[in-house]
């Protein structure tokens, strides 16, 4: 088969899975355009991924729950009502900011587990018990916030998470004004990802499976790396990797980890393809459901941390439309709505599409009426797109 | 009766990594009962699925001929507007509609723009009287048991004016009753002029109504034996679908000897609070290791609730009674705790909650079992990779690879995932719910084969089944279930077709 006839195959295979890559940079290279550079420069990348963190770790839990065909539509104001409390935990019971963290991840994942007990346990429809939750929720940030407004945080070190740096090694006369240790993890991260694609193509030869031709393999794994480095050299040209993004960074790869390579991943996509089968497979599709509504409790806990870190402060607001922003970056990302089929990367892309399409147009001066429409009709688009290729692939 | 109503030529039809058809030519003609017979995978509901435009023209390459026209179906709709009509291996019926809605559905009787209930109601009764269905109209089709709900699926497709009649393992799920029925009323459809192709696994049926009948193998036409010359016969067709004789399609047993009780059930019963009435009442009995043990009955005589509330899923029921395993009493809270304790239950149903069919053959197969293939919690894929090909290789399943979706294997070759899945779990008591339904001879042959050999290596088994010849062919003894209740017990010396007819229908 010739060059071209691989390309075109392997494109029309995976055009679902592509797909996304493909849109994200077209959008980002429109927006590069259209704002003059503006868009892909250091400074404008690194904001786009510390405010792409709180929603990426919302989408990377809304996954899983969707996954096992619920829905959670309460993560929002959860979210901001836990920053609210990590605020009030700092400033008014003096906690420290080591206590303060984990008391919210854990009343995340309480709340949680209190969903996941109406949905299992009640058999309440998630959509209606989470909606019960979103409105709790909202009233409970009015109710914390009532008497102070917007609560100021003044520790510093919670305050980096959202808006700090990693620090650099120091006594390097190399390379002046790039941030060393990002360009290190960088590196790193290429040479893990190309070792682990090697070693995972040899074990597949060995089987006789299917493996993608040797040209186009190449030309994937030096597309990635080009990847990683461009966003690598932006990112240590201006103050290096941001704390957000560590923070997302490491989410992604224990959640990435634990769907592709555990029995508790392999137990989640079997309820979520067919409940009773997994039942009778001696699968414990209550447990199941608690830990994954748990960890969307703790996931949007850690949310509403990210956030309030980011502004410093915890208001009355926080939280609204979250949800819709974290299902929306589900559903791009390719997760289905009849359930069992999902990926968290590719539920990150999304939330990189969705705050993409708002930076950028923020940039552009677009009014906040036209973003939402924008953003409606790429949601719509990703999903017509989504189940026309899926119908063919059958 | 001489001309053909339909003529395939050539019909080729691939799927990634399937040549499904290979250069099919199948001819029907005006009148008669057509019979379609090969293995599992051998590409019959593929063929009606080109007939009828679910593959529509286009997607594979050869020429339909119906009625004299050559046809270029574009979809579903076509095919029934030239009066195909085709009624598939799992109902299409919606459950919580009246039995005159269903009838309707997609073509509803209209004046103007509003349906006319009345005329619907009128014309559906007449529908009814055909298929000699005699249920109330208003009726829910849930409410139905699944030989009448086959009925109506037929009733459907007379009132779309059908001229050819499909239908794919329509008796796969009815007991004897049942299907004799069903036979009937195709042969009097026949008579009113009805054209009719029949896929059947069970090839006793085929012998008994087949006009003319036509074997598949691996998606090739192998020939076309017409009753009416005498060349309709068991062996032949055996011969044919398998390219190879079967002699004796049950197993020697080398050794009857058996050891302690594996299991005993005292005094289960099971009450549905929802009903309100028992659903099992005061059920006794054992299992010896090394033995297979028949459980016979009709459909609905409660056979797979008493499995099932055994296997720790009971569903909603209130239960009473004592599970032993081993002499020691157990209680089993959820599936799991049955599996630990060495049982394992191969669904009847294995679409609705037997297989996972959006996931591949191989994480169906290990997934009762994972923490066998897992280090602290991480599924090592090696280990998954080799189990699976011991299983494809050693139940001899049919697909290009353990890659392969589920939903994208023969009937068949799922119903011997399923089993797969199960042996992976190494049972000490494995529970077969219908195990060879909708499956060829030679792989009926293969699962007999597989479960001589288990009992021989210790296994206990219990076999399901509503096909009486199998459960002669197979079991060391015999319960016969009725109306939820133990009817009698046979040991195998002693039972015959007739003697567990009467106990099952005897309640
Ligand atoms: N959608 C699909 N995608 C890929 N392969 C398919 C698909 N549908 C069927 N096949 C393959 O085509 C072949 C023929 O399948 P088909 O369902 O027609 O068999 P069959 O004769 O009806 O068998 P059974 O008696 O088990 O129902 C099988 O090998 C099957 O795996
Ligand atoms: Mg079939």
């Amino acid at each position: 088969m010739s060059f071209i006839q691989n390309a075109r195959k392997l494109l029309q295979q995976n055009i679902r899975e592509y797909g996304m890559y493909i849109a994200l940079f077209v959008i980002m290279t429109i927006f590069t355009i259209t704002t003059k550079g503006i868009f892909i420069s250091s400074r404008n990348i690194v904001n786009l991924v510390n405010q792409t963190g709180y929603i990426a770790v919302l989408a990377v839990g809304m996954t899983l729950v969707i996954v096992i065909r619920h829905i959670d539509l309460s993560v929002g104001f959860l979210g901001g009502f836990l920053g609210a409390i990590a605020a009030i935990a700092m400033v008014q019971w003096h906690l420290p900011v080591y206590l303060a963290i984990p008391l919210t991840l854990a009343l995340g994942v309480l709340a949680g587990t209190i969903t996941a007990f109406l949905v299992a346990q009640m058999k309440i429809p998630a959509f209606v018990a989470t909606l019960a939750g979103w409105l709790i929720y909202r009233g409970a940030i009015l109710v914390v916030t009532e008497s102070t407004g917007t609560i100021i945080i003044p520790d510093k070190t919670f305050n980096a998470i959202g808006n700090g740096f990693i620090p650099d090694i120091p006594g390097i006369e190399f390379l002046p004004g790039v941030h060393k240790l990002t360009l290190i993890i960088g590196v790193l991260a290429i040479v893990l990802l190309i070792i682990n694609e090697i070693n995972s193509r040899k074990k597949k030869q060995a089987y006789n499976f299917e493996v993608l031709p040797m040209e186009m393999f190449i030309i994937k794994l030096v597309f990635t790396s080009a990847l990683i480095g461009g966003i690598t050299w932006l990112l240590a040209g201006y103050q290096g990797l941001s704390w957000t993004a560590v923070v997302v960074l490491v989410v992604v790869l224990i959640y990435h980890f634990i769907t592709t390579q555990t029995v508790l991943g392999r137990h989640i996509y079997a309820v979520g393809g067919n409940p009773e089968a997994a039942e009778l497979s001696g699968i414990n599709v209550k447990k199941i459901t608690y830990i994954v509504f748990g960890s969307m409790g703790m996931l949007s806990a850690l949310s509403g941390i990210l956030f309030a870190s980011r502004l410093q402060s915890a208001t009355t607001t926080a939280g609204s439309l979250w949800e819709l922003d974290a299902i929306a970056a589900a559903f791009i990302g390719g997760v289905s709505p009849a359930g069992g089929i999902g990926k968290v990367v590719g539920s990150i892309i999304g939330a990189l599409v969705m705050l993409s399409l708002t930076s950028g147009m923020n940039l552009m001066g677009i009014g906040i009426s036209y973003q939402y429409m924008a953003r409606g009709a790429v949601l719509a688009a990703a999903v017509i797109f989504d189940v026309a290729t899926r119908n063919r692939a059958q | 009766m001489n001309t053909p109503i339909l003529e395939m030529k050539n019909i080729i039809k691939e799927f990634p990594g399937v040549k499904a058809l290979n250069n099919v030519s199948f001819q029907v003609k005006e009148g008669e009962i057509h019979c379609l017979v090969g293995e599992n995978g051998a590409g019959k509901s593929t063929l009606m699925k080109v007939l009828s435009g679910v593959y529509p023209h286009g997607q594979y390459t050869g020429e339909i001929i119906f009625g004299g026209n050559v046809q270029n179906f574009k979809g579903i709709s076509d095919s029934e507007k030239t009066g195909i009509a085709i009624i598939y291996q799992e109902l299409a019926l919606i459950p919580e509609m009246t039995v005159y809605e269903n009838i309707f559905l997609g073509h509803e009787i209209k004046n103007g723009a509003i349906i006319d209930w009345n005329e619907t109601i009128k014309r559906a009764a007449e529908m009814l009287k055909k298929v000699r269905l005699n249920v109330n109209l208003a009726a829910k089709v849930k409410e139905l048991g699944v030989g009448k709900q086959q009925l109506v699926e037929i009733a459907k497709a007379l009132s779309k004016d059908v001229k050819l009649l499909i239908l794919d393992e329509p008796t796969a799920a009815l007991n004897e009753d049942d299907s004799e029925n069903l036979l009937n009323l195709l042969r009097d459809l026949k008579n009113h002029g009805v054209t009719c192709v029949l896929i059947s696994h069970k090839l006793k049926e085929v012998i008994e109504i087949a006009d003319s009948v036509t074997v598949l193998r691996d998606g090739q036409t192998i020939c076309t034996l017409e009753t009416q010359k005498g060349e309709v016969s068991e062996t032949a067709l055996i011969k044919y679908m398998v390219g190879r004789e079967i002699d004796n399609i049950y197993p020697k047993r080398e050794n009857r000897q058996f050891g302690e009780v594996v299991l005993n059930i005292e005094n289960w019963s099971a009450y549905d609070p929802a009903l309100g009435r028992s659903i099992l009442k005061d059920i006794n009995f054992h299992v010896k290791k090394g033995e297979i043990v028949g459980f016979a009955g009709l459909m609905g005589s409660g056979r797979t609730e008493l499995a099932l509330s055994i296997f720790g899923n009971p569903d909603g029921y209130n239960i009473t009674g004592e599970i032993f395993i081993m002499g020691n009493k157990k209680h089993f809270r959820r599936p799991q705790d049955a599996i630990n304790a060495g049982v394992a239950y191969v669904t009847e149903d294995r679409k609705g909650d037997g297989l996972i069919l959006i996931q591949d053959v191989k994480q169906n197969i290990t997934i009762a079992n994972l923490k066998e293939i897992a280090n602290r919690g991480v599924v090592n894929d090696n280990t998954e990779v080799n189990v699976a090909n011991e299983y494809k290789d050693s139940l001899n399943i049919k697909t290009p690879s353990i890659e392969q979706k589920i939903s994208n294997l023969s009937g068949g070759n799922q119903q011997k995932v399923s089993l797969a899945k199960w042996l992976f779990v190494k049972p000490n008591l494995l529970i077969l719910d219908e195990p060879t339904r909708g499956i060829d001879v030679g792989a009926k042959f293969e699962i007999y084969t597989i479960m001589t050999r288990l009992v021989e290596q210790g296994m206990s088994i219990i076999m399901i089944s509503s096909e009486l010849p199998e459960v002669l062919g197979m079991s060391d003894r015999v319960y016969v279930v009725s109306g939820g209740k133990i009817a009698g017990e046979l040991a195998i010396k002693d039972a015959t077709q007739e003697k567990i007819m009467q106990l099952a229908t005897n309640y």
